[in-house]
């Protein structure tokens, strides 16, 4: 065979998953059927806050098609309570979390009964005959008011909407010193509040699970981002032996942490599958899936920044309302906690203090959307930043450039306690400026000031990082997060010299299978498409910890990495026996095995001869077992922390509040690139998600708690024509923390670019008197700020939702 | 009802019932799941298929409504074993990441292409507004369908799509 002689690693490979996915032969959950196969629909509470007095559902019995219609009553005994797997205190307060409601509904979309029927129509069509009463219970919908003495209760046996309030302080960390003192001695103080609008992660595939119970296993096939601890989970809570569920994620269509998720959906699939022994399937609507699946973001920031009239920043105090909704999900109360350690970013903050209270509402559950936490304290600090240079009439780069650690003072440990491995802020800075032709831009702006343009130019900065890899266990257990960080991988040799990478990860979109094919060639020397990667199925990938957090690369591929070390120590034992030298004088390169110094045309052994040699095992050297199979699991000491300077110009038609991205330049830091059209991709993807917090999208209740962006014509995901051509580039400073020297990429774009249009906005008219806009910044909101000084949304239910639905008139 | 209806080149006659939605009556009865639902308001544009050549939203037709008319899925652009360069160039540009988008997506580039054979970045993306895809940003896609019709010589749309006598390839394949 002939080994590869350029390294895969570092290619622009076009990926394998396409082939199937532009022809249309896909795998996902809902193109699966099962002899028999019967379809679930489920009843969702139309009311966010009530009692259920009364459930009829003897109509719906009788339709046609129909074979089983279950309430909560019917379910209550076995459901469980759906699990929270991060308490973050001792003494949070966790609420029962039925899959299905019993006698009280507590956010609008809560399941309140299932049909099974022959059909998904006839399964629709019985909703409609089932007739529930409810009574009315006070609703709690705005965090403040939840938080307040005497506040109506989401869960009255709790006795108080606060499920835990997490502190940290560097002066009782050891890690700073005292923040109160630092405020109080302040040159400058930068007050504000922000607010994290409530976003929908809105994968495009909507979510599908079906359980097929005939087997001598459940197998439960899922549209979900973690197969491994979804088979975890339910053997937890159903009292199922985990031994008897097989999981599978099969072809699965975005995630961005929607899919990480325990949900109740899965759970009644699975019990009504299991009652009626019979193969189910249940695939939600996109409007049950904007309505039911969790929610993201979601905070109120109260912020406080300490500083010298030189720029200088001393100090930082963070207080926080994050809303769980109504219910605890899988790691949602952690979410505003991976956050916690981000705030003071890449600044060297003396003091820092955080302090934040999860509370109850009466609202689809938050948890995990991209970037989950690190989004919302990066927009935090990105925009005290602006806020900071634009009162002391400075440079917004020229601030941060005072703050941020520099790139010899690596690795840096920061006032929240993290140590940062590697960076050079200062060269994506220099790279960003020079694409972004800043100082042209900047000349344009003053010059349309000047001339009091109705058009008005503004920019925005965002110089990010983030902690991603989500990985060190013994940090996780630190953090009272219930499962460790590591992940596994194996790979199989076969006889032919084919091979098999199983991987722990779960990938839903990322090209893992391109990447860890990259990764492995090189590591064997094996042909790119001589390497098959298996995932996605417990049977197949028996061990694994699932795909977040920016975790694959640098915690799954490293995996991968050490499991071919490992075959390679295995095949040089076997390489030497056939070459007749001893091990210790035999060397690998390119995918083969000589004997060292004896030159390029010495007698060489192939990995692939080896894996035959092994196969056929008559002749291996003594002791030596006929496998060449190998499996690791990896553990690294420390995030990754990825990095980079964002710029972004943006247009205010300040006369119609409209605005226009007239430039993005992203200048990422994502260490050593795997493959560079990949990274791209995830970039411009991140700056989607990040441009449409910023400018378009928002999660809208009305009074009453019902949910008034219901589909996709009211929750605003950008279209083609929404957004603008980014300019990407990249700096490469190698992480020091795994040996392929990688940093995680999916979530950087989304952290990094919402303040830097936000900030763009502000900067645009912030002479017109401006400093805030709340996102996301509709030109509604664009124009209020300019003409009446009113930044804010109008109050709860005050304004319909940014989409096309409410704009239709106007447009 | 009874409807004949031509998929991807085959004729089909099925009795079906007169509220079933198109895309519905391809997945399921034909098993023609390469085209997927991922909407219910016809925002999303992840179902469309093509309709006596025209791009339509298979979510916001019923099946009877395509009684006597061919449809054309994604899983019926490949020629010969030959992608369409449209389908290629969502390849060759990363067009795509987690694919779900990706039937509709293409099946509207074919049908904007076959209206505007060399739209400039704004045609493209005005063209494309009405289908969503979640993970690429949209600039690949762009990219994606500009180097398709600098790849298409002859051409998209009803008469290059027809599977007839001469087994045409919609802009000669590539």
């Amino acid at each position: 065979m002939t080994a590869t002689i350029e390294p895969e690693v570092g290619r622009a490979r076009l990926r394998k998953e396409d082939a199937r996915l532009i022809a249309g032969r896909t795998r996902w959950t809902d193109n699966l059927t099962l002899p028999g196969l019967l379809h679930m629909a489920i009843m969702r509470s139309p009311l966010a806050h009530a009692r259920i007095t009364r459930v009829d559902v003897s109509s719906a019995r009788q339709l046609p098609g129909v074979i089983a219609v279950f309430t909560g009553a019917d379910l209550a005994d076995e459901q469980g309570s759906l699990p929270c797997a991060w308490p973050i205190t001792e003494d949070m307060l966790s609420p029962n979390a039925p899959s299905i409601a019993v006698d009280q509904v507590n956010f609008a979309g809560e399941a309140v009964a299932v049909v099974v029927a022959r059909s998904a129509y006839e399964a629709a069509d019985a909703i409609e005959a089932i007739d529930i009463d409810y009574e009315d219970l006070p609703v709690v919908l705005d965090m403040e008011a939840a938080v307040a003495d005497g506040a109506d209760l989401v869960h009255a046996d709790l006795g108080t909407n606060k499920s835990a309030t997490w502190v940290f302080d560097s002066a009782e960390a050891g890690t700073g010193s005292e923040v109160e003192e630092a405020i109080a001695g302040a040159e400058v103080l930068i007050e504000r509040t922000y607010r994290q609008q409530r976003l929908i992660p809105a994968f495009m595939e909507p979510r599908s699970v079906m359980v097929d119970p005939t087997g001598e296993q459940f197998t439960l096939w899922s549209a979900t981002q973690i197969p491994h601890i979804l088979r975890i989970m339910l053997a937890m809570t159903l009292s199922v032996p985990e031994h008897k569920v097989r999981v599978i994620a099969p072809d699965v269509g975005g995630g961005f942490g929607g899919k990480l998720q325990v949900t109740p959906e899965e759970v009644l699939t699975f019990l009504v599958a299991r009652r009626l022994g019979k193969p189910v399937k249940y695939t939600e609507s996109r409007s049950e899936s904007i309505l039911a699946a969790h929610h993201g973001r979601d905070q109120l920031q109260k912020l406080t920044l300490s500083a010298r009239r030189d720029g200088t920043v001393t100090g930082l105090k963070v207080e926080l309302l994050a809303d769980m909704g109504a219910y605890l999900r899988l790691v949602g109360p952690g979410v505003p906690i991976l956050g916690a350690f981000m705030f003071n970013s890449i600044y060297k903050f003396p003091a820092y203090r955080f302090v934040c209270t999860n509370v109850f509402t009466n609202k689809t559950p938050t948890d995990a959307y991209r970037g989950a936490g690190r989004p919302e304290a990066t927009f935090a600090i990105e925009r005290l930043m602006d806020e900071l240079a634009a009162e002391l009439d400075l440079d917004p780069v020229a601030v941060r450039e005072r703050n941020w650690i520099r790139h010899e003072e690596f690795p840096f440990t920061t006032v929240a306690g993290l140590t940062y491995d590697s960076g050079n802020y200062e060269a994506a800075t220099a790279r960003a400026k020079e694409l972004f032709a800043y100082d042209a831009l900047r000349a344009e702006q003053a010059q349309r000031r000047e001339r009091g343009d109705t058009v008005q130019l503004g920019i925005g900065t965002s110089t990010f990082t983030e902690m991603c890899g989500l990985a060190p266990s013994r940090v996780l257990g630190a953090l009272a997060y219930s499962a460790g960080g590591w992940e596994h991988a194996a790979i199989r040799m076969l006889p032919t010299g084919k091979v098999e990478v199983v991987t722990g990860s779960s990938p839903h979109g990322q090209g893992h299978e391109t990447a860890w094919s990259q990764i492995v060639a090189d590591q064997l020397g094996v042909p790119f498409e001589d390497v098959e990667v298996l995932h996605g199925d417990t049977q197949s990938s028996h061990k694994g910890m699932d795909t977040y957090g920016s975790r694959s690369l640098t915690v799954g591929a490293i995996a991968v990495v050490q499991a071919a070390d490992k075959v390679k120590a295995k095949a040089a034992k076997v390489a030497a026996h056939m070459l007749e030298a001893a091990e210790s004088d035999v060397e690998f390169a390119a995918g083969a095995f000589r004997v060292r110094g004896a030159g390029a045309d010495a007698t060489s052994v192939s990995i692939q001869d080896v894996a035959l040699a092994v196969f056929a095992a008559h002749d291996l050297p003594e002791g030596v077992e006929p496998n060449l199979d190998s499996e690791a699991t990896f553990d690294p000491e420390n995030f990754s922390f990825p990095h980079g300077t964002h710029l972004c110009a943006v247009e205010v038609d300040t006369e119609t509040g409209r605005v226009r991205i007239r430039e993005y330049v992203a200048v990422d830091d994502v260490g050593r690139v795997v493959n560079p059209l990949i990274v791209e991709g995830q970039v411009h993807g991140g700056l989607a998600q990040g441009i449409a917090q910023a400018l378009f999208e928002e999660a809208v209740h009305d009074e009453s708690g019902t949910l008034t962006t219901g589909t996709l014509a009211d929750y605003l995901v950008p279209s083609a024509a929404d957004l603008p051509n980014f300019t990407t580039d990249r700096t490469e400073t190698p992480a020091t923390s795994n040996p392929l020297g990688v940093k995680g990429v999916g979530e950087a774009g989304t952290i990094a670019s919402t303040p830097a249009v936000v900030n763009a906005v502000v900067d645009a008219v912030r002479h017109l008197g401006v400093s805030d806009v709340q996102m996301p910044c509709t030109p509604l909101r664009v124009w209020r700020a300019i003409h009446t000084g009113q930044t804010d949304a109008g109050g709860l239910g005050g304004e319909a939702g940014g989409g096309l639905g409410s704009m239709g008139g106007t447009q | 009802m009874r409807i004949t209806v031509t998929v991807d080149g085959t004729k089909y006659s099925d009795d079906v019932e007169p509220r079933q939605l198109l895309v519905h009556y391809l997945r399921e009865r034909l098993g023609k799941v390469g085209t997927v639902v991922g909407c219910d308001t016809s925002n999303c544009g992840a179902c469309t298929v093509h309709l006596d050549g025209h791009s339509v939203k298979s979510c916001s037709v019923l099946a009877v409504q395509a009684d006597g008319s061919e449809v054309t899925t994604i899983e019926g652009l490949a020629r010969d074993g030959q992608l369409h360069p449209v389908q290629q160039a969502f390849h060759d540009n990363h067009a795509l990441q987690c694919g779900f988008c990706t039937p509709g997506m293409i099946m509207q580039s074919i049908d904007l292409l076959a209206d505007d054979p060399d739209p400039d970045e704004t045609a493209v993306r005005e063209g494309l507004e009405g289908n969503l895809c979640r993970c690429t940003g949209y600039q690949n896609i762009v990219r994606a369908v500009r180097d398709a019709a600098a790849k298409m010589s002859g051409g998209a749309g009803p008469e290059a799509e027809r599977v007839g006598e001469s087994q045409q390839v919609a802009g000669g394949g590539n």
